[in-house]
């Protein structure tokens, strides 16, 4: 009797996820591999077409600068905020979640208001004297990496405070009592320690903007194309739903092998782990 | 903490603050210019792009099509989350592994991927109404918050008190509203709320499961954003902040905003 209990409780999770998840993304990735014209036809014209090889690599470059400017940016701060005094942390986490808990659009649109022709940059740089005229800084991949690294600081920052508060306190003072310098214990003690998490971070960084559609759709329109807004306009404006699941398929694999793979190097590069 | 931090480490992070806050502020000033475009500083006050909101049909349509949307996936999340959360805590030993990594699905797979596939093998496949599969998709997109919220939160229950009641002939459906329950409302109401905002903030699956006579909000603030260029945008986006900071503060009264940083 006992053993049924536990399913009994987790089926209908379980039957949501599969019946509304599993199979529907399994139908669609298996449609990419029966088409008339052979098992992977799709795929070579994928990767045979130009145009969709450079959104594919445009995808990949823009998530990489991404996740490495949001790495740097959200470490740096994380550790100022994983050391800062009560009351401040708890300001500056709420300033870190602010903008985590407000939608993707409404953090889009400010850079929309910010970068447009006549924008708040452009208005200022242009009353400065610093440039002639309107310089246009939407619609291009600069916009939208800036506007993802605004998305995405917040995770990283929220992520990496959980991990840096994690790092045992004896740890640091040992480094610092046996005569290393503050810099020395950040380099050699901490930053090590932050490794699995800093991986966590970039994983996290990396799939959302490699599969994001609302920011590159308004920040990079038809002019920088991406992975996701190359989707959309395949599935919905040209209504070729072969070539739009090839996508979803690459999407997948992809996601799926960087989830795996990253997980798997911090476990083994955990130093904590014996 | 005695250890000191390098000043300009101190200064790097004001400025990272400062580029997280302000965007948004520049969004709320926005949407109190008195112009018919997009402005900042805002010249002259007015909230008549508040009122604007709700003299358009559209927006008035999809903000109750977002609210019912994410209550109905929510509690759909949240009645079938709890006893699948229950079961991972309680009964670990009987329920595969892969059980857990299961329920974190929605958030490996890519949003845009499970929209699109609930558009094509589900509401176009089998003729079904785009509601459901809109429903459905957004229960899913949130259930993995309710398994990690609830699971937390039970992690810290102790479950003998449980077993005291069931062994005093309590049933079990009456242990787990008068027990159980009442011990994890903290966890549900958080849950509940991380849910609710979660959905009412998604594109990613929505903009598959959209269309004519049905849309949701943020959508609908994308496709106002191509053909206009005034402040009803920021207006709206105000509110989505004042609901944002409603949010946080039930948060921070049930599991402590911290929680979040985990």
């Amino acid at each position: 009797m006992k053993r049924f209990a536990g399913w009994t409780l987790a089926s209908p999770a379980t039957l949501l996820v599969v019946v509304f998840l599993v199979l529907p993304v399994l139908a669609t990735i298996v449609t990419t591999f029966t088409t008339p014209a052979g098992p992977f036809a799709t795929y070579q014209s994928f990767f045979g077409s130009g145009f969709r090889r450079t959104v594919l690599m445009r995808t990949i470059q823009v998530s990489l600068a991404t996740t490495a400017i949001a790495l740097v940016i959200g470490f740096l701060t994380a550790y100022v905020v994983s050391r800062a005094p009560g009351w401040l942390k708890s300001i500056l986490i709420i300033a870190a979640v602010f903008p985590l808990l407000t939608g993707v659009v409404v953090r889009s649109f400010a850079w929309l208001i910010i970068l447009g022709k006549n924008g708040i940059l452009n208005s200022t740089l242009l009353s400065l004297g610093l440039i002639g005229e309107p310089m246009s800084m939407l619609y291009t991949q600069g916009a939208v990496i800036v506007a993802m690294v605004y998305l995405f600081v917040p995770l990283m920052i929220l992520t990496l405070v959980g991990v840096l508060e994690g790092i045992p306190d004896d740890l640091i003072q040992a480094s610092a009592s046996l005569g290393a310098k503050p810099s020395a214990t950040f380099l050699q003690v901490t930053l090590p320690l932050a490794v699995p998490g800093l991986i966590v971070g970039a994983v996290l960084v990396f799939t959302g903007s490699f599969t994001s559609y609302a920011t590159p759709q308004l920040l990079g329109g038809e002019q920088v194309m991406m992975m996701g807004t190359l989707m959309y306009q395949q599935a919905m404006v040209t209504f070729d739903w072969v070539a739009a699941s090839t996508i979803a398929a690459v999407m997948v694999v992809i996601t799926i092998a960087i989830v795996l793979l990253m997980t798997r190097v911090a476990r083994r590069l955990n130093p904590m782990a014996v | 903490m005695t250890q000191k931090i390098h000043p300009l480490l101190i200064a790097g992070t004001v400025l990272v603050f400062m580029f997280l806050v302000g965007p948004l502020i520049i969004v709320l000033g926005a949407a109190l210019s008195d112009t018919t475009y997009l402005t900042f500083p805002p010249q002259g006050l007015s909230l008549r792009w508040f009122e604007n909101i709700f003299q358009i049909d559209a927006f008035r349509r999809t903000i109750v099509t977002s609210l019912q949307i994410a209550f109905l996936s929510t509690m759909i999340a949240l009645v079938i989350g709890i006893p699948a959360a229950y079961a991972l805590n309680r009964h670990r030993i009987q329920l595969p592994g892969w059980l857990s990594t299961l329920f974190i699905l929605p958030v490996l797979v890519p949003e845009l991927v499970l929209g699109f596939s609930l558009l094509k093998n589900l509401a176009v496949q089998f003729n079904s109404p785009i509601y459901i599969s809109l429903l459905f998709g957004h229960s899913l997109l949130v259930l993995p918050y309710v398994v990690r919220v609830i699971s937390a939160s039970l992690a810290s229950f102790d479950f003998s008190i449980e077993e005291a009641a069931i062994s005093l002939g309590s049933p079990p459906l009456k242990t787990f509203f008068t027990i159980l329950l009442p011990n994890v409302r903290s966890g549900v109401i958080a849950a509940f709320i991380l849910a609710f905002i979660t959905s009412i903030n998604d594109v990613s699956i929505s903009i598959f499961l959209t269309g004519p006579g049905l849309s949701t909000l943020p959508i609908q603030l994308l496709a106002h954003m191509e053909q206009f260029f005034d402040p009803t945008v920021a207006s709206v986006s105000v509110l989505l902040m004042i609901l944002t900071v409603a949010v946080m503060a039930i948060v921070e009264r049930t599991l402590g905003l911290t929680f979040l940083a985990k």
